[in-house]
């Protein structure tokens, strides 16, 4: 949530800046100014994103600081971070979630510029479109449905893939769900609906580089994996790095799929296994909104502290 | 420099607005949430100002639908409005997820609320953040004496709190040991009524018949509410606001080396009673299992589940320690709770008692054990009749009813959730419960801790 915020704001103050250069420019022929038109276009596009933002994000986000320093009303300092601290869930949910991001990005990040590669060298038209749309597919399902689709996949005594279940060991549905198992189950679940349609960007991005570059690299001699080497990666390093971003903001809000998870297993995969679902098991179970709110504050300035570094290593404001 | 300027002061006056309008929410939210508890009315609590023929908001899940059907075809003039939710069911806590956001926001609380967890009365009993439990007394002056006390003696235990009880039980799910006379003919072996015979059986039956079972262990509610429970184990107590969890005490151990014994000789499965697996191979192979109530219709008249054809099954007393009383223990059974803040306290009124206590529902539609005494009776009669169960099956479950354990606790979090993170996965890895214990009674002591209670050492 936090580096999308960022990301909104930086938006949505360059149109106004645009605008005002515009009007000083050319201050009369105002009907006919095509900056002004287009000013004023991208006002409307970006208005009903903007409005929405500043009522479920901005203020949500403001709501939950004035929360998190104050109990029944009164500024209680950083009593509530302290009291979320001592928690013996608290730990125990930063290093799952942490365990979960790692293996996700790093995994995610590999395959997904692999798949685009892939992808982008297929010669034949119809090859590359049916491709991405297939990698596409998954990707539209809610995340909730997916998950369902994902518990009988886990459960070797209904599963498809059983063989594979048990030939790995797990001959019960509580043996697959295991704590050791989650952040590799959570990962494939990812993946498969989310690198759909993050394939599809990268070959766009790809699509992007201009042909002479592309072959000039041909006519030095590169081979396919060279060429994917030195000139694809490095001028995809701003792409992938947006995904660093968007991959640990969806990430470290993991919530959908343990939560459903621990329903399904009836408990044994736990209630509090990722720190959303502790802020939430605050708010609503013990009816600390306080400290719920400590929680989400906490991971806000995680997430914006990853996200920071994702900005400034990949060039991500940079221009060409 | 100057846009950067201009761009900066536009950013700053962003955040003011959006600060302000912040501060405006927060202020207007504290303020609604004023005017808390005060016992000062003959109810026991502050009813909301009263608009006569107001309608009323019901919350049920599906199963208990047809008990609204039926009080709408009685009281055609009492205007409902019902909305089915998950019943609060396996403890996914969304009756308390909602009552706290209503609570938040100071308005828009259902007037009746059936959830299937019992122990919903220890936070539903609690002023939350200045507002007035959500939960209304029922033996304050409310409800007449007579009605509560046709309760079978013991059913709202779950909901008493301090001596003040906060709703009315719809069913109970006492807990009896269940066999399968067909099968106990056949092998030649005498029923079990204490845990040392049972054991005994086990060792037999594996003995003379592998791949039979006497039970499962590959579900909390059966670990935690059946076998500790009935074993009258001190495992889960609440006094006051003191939890105490005790793994080590005799009757714990005794328990814990029972179910051990028996899943090692394989008459104990792991497997869920409700997963496929179970169902698979367990089908005419269960000899006996101690359950509650509603296995009748959960497993054994189920075409789904174990299916077993009609004059075969009987309830026998629960099992118990040979020496001590009969004690057995209680799986869910539902609860009806009444609205604080109902607009229309006497509709709600002949609502509670028409959905625990009429002939209409309890005896005609319901599937559980009714709570209400008189109700049982007539339902458990009108089961016996179907001539699908074998022995004394009506008295033993009659019994068996006031028969629970009083020992077990009600704090408001679940028994079930620390034996799913730490004994299910450690029975399924094939550890024996006896290596995780201490663990289990730790994740029990850290749980009461948050939730506000204090652990007993």
């Amino acid at each position: 949530m936090g580096k999308k915020k960022l990301i909104a704001i930086s938006n949505m103050t360059a149109p106004a800046v645009g605008q005002l250069d515009g009007r000083r420019r050319e201050p009369r022929t105002r009907r006919k100014n095509p900056n002004r038109a287009q000013a004023r276009m991208g006002y409307t596009f970006s208005a009903g994103y903007g409005i929405l933002l500043v009522l479920f994000g901005l203020l949500p986000t403001l709501y939950a600081i004035f929360l998190a320093f104050t109990h029944e009303g009164a500024f209680v300092g950083l009593d509530n971070f302290v009291r979320v601290f001592n928690d013996y869930r608290f730990w125990p949910a930063v290093q799952h979630v942490a365990v979960y991001l790692v293996i996700w990005l790093t995994f995610q990040t590999i395959f997904v510029v692999l798949l685009a590669l892939i992808v982008h060298a297929f010669r034949a038209r119809w090859m590359s479109m049916s491709t991405r749309f297939v990698y596409y597919i998954p990707g539209a399902l809610a995340g909730a449905s997916s998950v369902m689709l994902w518990l009988f996949l886990l459960d070797p005594s209904v599963s498809p893939v059983s063989g594979i279940l048990r030939a790995l060991g797990m001959d019960s549905f509580v043996e697959t769900v295991s704590i050791e198992n989650l952040p590799v189950i959570f990962t494939i679940i990812a993946f498969w609906t989310g690198a759909g349609g993050w394939i599809v960007i990268m070959y766009g991005a790809l699509n992007n580089i201009s042909q002479e570059v592309m072959e000039a690299a041909r006519v030095d001699g590169a081979g396919a994996v060279k060429t994917a080497w030195y000139i694809q990666l490095p001028l995809l390093r701003k792409w992938i790095s947006y995904m660093g971003i968007m991959t640990l903001a969806a990430g470290t809000q993991l919530f959908v799929e343990p939560r459903i998870l621990s329903q399904a297993s009836k408990g044994v995969v736990p209630g509090d296994y990722s720190l959303n679902q502790l802020a939430y098991l605050y708010a609503f179970r013990q009816n600390d909104f306080n400290g719920s709110a400590a929680i989400s504050l906490i991971l806000l300035v995680v997430a914006l502290g990853l996200a920071a570094f994702f900005v400034f290593r990949g060039g991500l404001f940079e221009r060409d | 420099m100057a846009s950067q300027q201009r761009r900066f002061t536009r950013f700053a006056r962003t955040i003011a607005v959006a600060a302000s309008a912040t501060a405006i929410i927060a202020l207007s939210a504290c303020s609604s949430g004023g005017g808390g508890g005060g016992d000062g009315s003959d109810l026991g609590f502050t009813p909301a100002e009263q608009v006569k023929d107001s309608p009323i908001t019901v919350w049920v899940d599906a199963s208990r639908e047809p008990a609204i059907e039926a009080f709408q075809a009685k009281y055609p003039d009492i205007d409902v409005n019902v909305e089915t939710y998950d019943g609060n069911a396996s403890g996914s806590g969304s009756f308390q997820t909602k009552i706290a956001l209503f609570d938040q926001a100071g308005e828009g609380w259902p007037d009746v609320v059936f959830s299937t967890q019992n122990n919903d009365a220890s936070w539903a009993s609690k002023e939350t953040n200045g507002v007035q439990a959500f939960a209304a007394p029922v033996n304050k002056g409310w409800f007449d004496q007579d009605f509560l006390d046709g309760f079978t003696p013991g059913s709202l235990d779950p909901l008493t709190v301090d001596g003040t009880v906060y709703g009315l039980r719809n069913d109970l799910a006492q807990s009896v040991f269940w066999y399968d006379q067909a099968l106990f003919d056949q092998f030649g072996y005498e029923i079990p009524t204490t845990w040392e015979e049972y054991e005994q059986l086990s060792d037999k039956l594996a003995a003379e018949h592998p791949g039979y079972i006497l039970g499962s262990v590959g579900d909390a509610f059966l670990g935690m509410l059946v076998y500790y429970w009935g074993a009258q184990a001190p495992v889960f107590q609440l006094d006051g606001d003191t939890f105490s969890s005790d793994v080590s005490a005799e009757n714990s151990q005794k328990m814990t080396e029972l179910l051990d014994h028996m899943v090692a000789n394989g008459t104990l499965t792991k497997d869920s009673v409700f997963s496929s697996d179970f169902v698979q191979k367990y089908q005419g192979k269960a000899l006996g299992m101690p359950g509650p109530v509603w296995f009748t219709g959960a497993l054994f008249q189920n075409p789904d589940s174990l299916n077993v054809p009609a004059g075969q099954i009987g309830a026998g007393a629960p099992l118990h320690w040979e020496g001590e009383e009969i004690a057995t223990g209680n799986v869910g059974g539902g609860t009806w709770f009444a609205s604080s803040h109902t607009k229309n306290l006497d509709a709600v009124k002949t609502m509670m008692e028409f959905v625990t206590s009429s002939d209409e529902y309890q005896v005609e539609l319901t599937g559980g054990y009714p709570a209400y005494a008189d109700a049982a009776e007539k339902w458990i009669a009108k089961q016996a009749n179907g001539g699908y169960f074998v022995g004394d099956f009506e008295q033993t479950v009659v019994d068996a009813a006031s028969q629970v354990w009083s020992g077990w606790g009600y704090p408001s979090f679940s028994a079930e959730t620390a034996y799913s993170k730490i004994v299910l996965p450690a029975l399924a890895a094939g550890d024996t419960i006896e290596s995780v214990a201490p663990e289990w009674q730790q994740e029990m002591e850290n749980e009461a801790q948050v939730q506000g209670y204090t652990v007993a050492q």
